[in-house]
């Protein structure tokens, strides 16, 4: 039996100001070495969910585990999984190999450890002949490419990806897909999310379907399609959250 | 360690590659410093070194007039420029302004007649006093008025000055009366004219009046502008970094780069200290550039030199609580600014209101009684106090510490305001 990477039992969570996603007695398990589909409209609860797991924000009760271990300030468990988040969450400023110092010092590593994986980080996501120049100059895919690059500098265990392609070309949306398929195979569980679902059929082994703060699919993709009859991702989708506008 | 190293390499970089940024928190202020010490020294030059223009229209042309404005003369604060006796009061203050002169003096007709009488008539009661016969007039009711002296002065003049000018003709005046009735008084006795020896013996017969600027340390330095204006507005660019440094933490806040730091297995705490350590530094730097100008550039310009106080150690001390006061201030602004228009806006505004209330544009002592309150809610004034304490009265660490104190107090609420914010955001 496969042992979970990410447990969550019984969490409930609503935001103070009374708006926005709510979550009661919510459960969900995603099994090591998955490459996990969160997917759902807006509002749906996506972020806040991946919030939640990343202890930017906390749940008034319930338990969610990496690993066995419960999230929490301890700095011990938040080795265990890298972040990318949906904006270039870094400083514009600087080059990448200046934001790679900076992040993965912050990360746990060490001087010669940062050295090494902003090298090969750099060449695995060809940002090596701009390692020196400041992201403020660089396209919106070379920025995502150096947002993923700090998310997985530390060798994360689990790594959250929060739409980790918007806005990205052809060329770059696949360059990022081939490399988190590339960490998969290395042992690193991978949940993301996207409003883009032909990429999440490409990328991902296993999805939940969440909406206004409920699972309401779970389960490997092809059982899913197979289960309501559906050839792909965006037919499941219509046909599970319906067509009607959920952000107006 | 480690962590704390990259945090500062982070912001230092961050920071001198902020051309702007940089040109407001030094350029900004050696201007202003070179500027400001500029004016306000021409000013006490003008006061100090340089005689005023001074309009002087003698309606009376007797003899005790010309004394009076003979005294005037000999007073040496004014340079007499006599109008013509026939203007009018408003052709006489027209011809200030064609003269460039602040003040006009109107002797008025019947000055001396009156003076005349009035020593006769003391003269008069003296000798009665003595027993001494006389057949000079003693009724009072007879004796007349002296009409008062006018003074025009231009709006502009500072009240303290103006007053200083009134004590100056009211000098020269008494000088005018007392030799009236001198020699009313020698004629009367010996029928003889005051001979000019004696008259000179006893009239410019005064003792002088030594003035000493005081120290904590009993030096005696005389203040001039320099040291006045270079702490001033080292304390001022000090407290502009908030421009740079409250934008810096909210396009912190606006990117995610705070959220993602979250997630990471080191306190955000760091960062807030790698920050302020960072802006210390630099509002150190200032304090070593400023204060350079004024003691390598200054006698250059034909500014007084900067002298630095003897007890450099409560100067470090003292630069480094302002520093670190300065860049609570900021840290705070950009825990609560929204955007960086916000943080830009309010920071900007909010210093330069500190600084007039504090005591850095006009002296706090100047200050209307009002203020006064509201003055003691500025660190910039606790700042100055502190800073004046070491420069102008040389005073030792235990003097300044009472201006150190309420400097404190204000770091600590700052800094737990500020992280009652980052709470209250859930960025920590």
């Amino acid at each position: 039996m496969e042992s979970a990477a990410i447990q969550i039992s019984n969490i409930n969570f609503q935001y103070a100001e009374n708006s926005g996603v709510v979550f009661k007695d919510f459960n969900l398990n995603i099994d090591e070495g998955e490459r996990f589909g969160l997917l759902g409209p807006n509002g749906a609860g996506k972020t806040t969910l991946m919030n939640l797991m990343t202890s930017v924000m906390q749940a008034k009760s319930g338990s969610i585990k990496l690993l066995g271990k419960e999230i929490s300030e301890d700095k011990e468990v938040k080795k265990l999984f890298g972040f990318v988040p949906q904006h270039h969450s870094f400083y514009l400023e600087l080059s990448p190999a200046e934001n790679l110092e900076f992040f993965g010092a912050w990360a746990g590593l060490n001087r010669k450890e940062i050295k090494e994986r902003t090298k090969e980080l750099l060449a695995v996501l060809g940002l090596s002949n701009v390692a020196d120049k400041p992201v403020s100059k660089f396209s919106g895919g070379m920025k995502n490419r150096v947002n993923l690059a700090i998310g997985v500098i530390h060798r994360p265990k689990i790594l959250f990806l929060d739409e980790p392609t918007t806005g990205v070309d052809v060329q770059t949306r696949h360059a990022i897909v081939d490399y988190l398929k590339e960490l998969n195979t290395t042992g690193t569980t991978l949940i993301y999310t996207s409003h883009h679902l032909a990429e999440a059929e490409s990328l991902c082994t296993k999805v939940a379907l969440i909406d206004e703060g409920k699972i309401i699919a779970n389960n490997d993709l092809q059982t899913l399609l197979q289960e309501h009859k559906q050839d792909g991702l965006e037919g499941l989708f219509l046909n599970l959250t319906g067509r009607s506008y959920r952000d107006s | 360690m480690y962590k704390l190293y990259t945090a500062i390499l982070k912001e230092l970089r961050i920071m001198l590659r902020d051309k702007a940024a940089l040109a407001v928190m030094f350029l900004m202020p050696v201007l202003l410093v070179v500027v400001i010490t500029s004016i306000q020294n021409s000013s006490l030059k003008m006061i100090n070194d340089n005689t005023v223009p001074m309009l002087v229209c003698n309606r009376d042309g007797g003899e005790s007039s010309l004394q009076f404005i003979e005294a005037l003369r000999k007073i040496g604060m004014f340079d007499l420029q006599k109008a013509d006796s026939s203007l009018t009061d408003k052709q006489l203050t027209d011809s200030m302004h064609a003269h460039d002169a602040l003040i006009a003096v109107v002797v008025p007709q019947g000055f001396s007649s009156a003076l005349k009488s009035k020593s006769q008539n003391i003269t008069g009661k003296a000798l009665t006093e003595f027993g001494m016969a006389v057949n000079t007039p003693q009724d009072s009711s007879s004796v007349k008025e002296t009409p008062p002296v006018s003074m025009f002065y231009n709006p502009v003049l500072q009240e303290s000055f103006r007053l200083s000018v009134n004590g100056a003709l009211k000098s020269a005046q008494q000088f005018t009366e007392n030799r009236a009735v001198l020699q009313a008084l020698y004629l009367a006795m010996s029928n003889k004219k005051l001979p000019d020896s004696l008259e000179q013996q006893i009239l410019n017969n005064k003792s002088n009046i030594n003035q000493i600027p005081t120290a904590k340390d009993g030096s005696r330095k005389i203040p001039n502008a320099t040291q006045h204006n270079v702490p001033a507005w080292t304390i001022f660019a000090m407290f502009f970094i908030v421009v740079s440094l409250s934008t810096n933490v909210v396009k912190e806040k606006i990117s995610g780069s705070f959220i993602r730091l979250k997630t990471l297995p080191t306190s955000f705490i760091l960062n807030l200290a790698a920050k302020q350590i960072t802006y210390i530094v630099v509002t150190l730097a200032q304090v070593v550039v400023i204060f350079s100008l004024g003691i390598f550039l200054f006698p250059h310009i034909a500014l007084p030199k900067l002298v630095l106080p003897e007890n450099l150690g409560s100067l470090f001390l003292v630069s480094l609580v302002c520093g670190w006061c300065a860049v609570s201030y900021g840290v705070l602004i950009g825990v609560y600014a929204k955007s960086m228009e916000q943080a830009i806006g309010f920071g900007a505004v909010s210093v330069v209101i500190l600084a007039a209330i504090g005591g850095i544009v006009v002296p706090s002592f100047a200050m209307p009684e009002s203020l006064h309150l509201l003055m003691k809610i500025s660190p910039l004034h606790w700042c100055m106090e502190a800073y004046n304490t070491l420069f102008l009265e040389n005073g030792y660490f235990n003097n300044v510490l009472f201006s150190l104190l309420p400097i404190f107090i204000i770091i600590v609420a700052m800094q737990l305001a500020a992280v009652a914010g980052l709470k209250k955001q859930r960025l920590i």
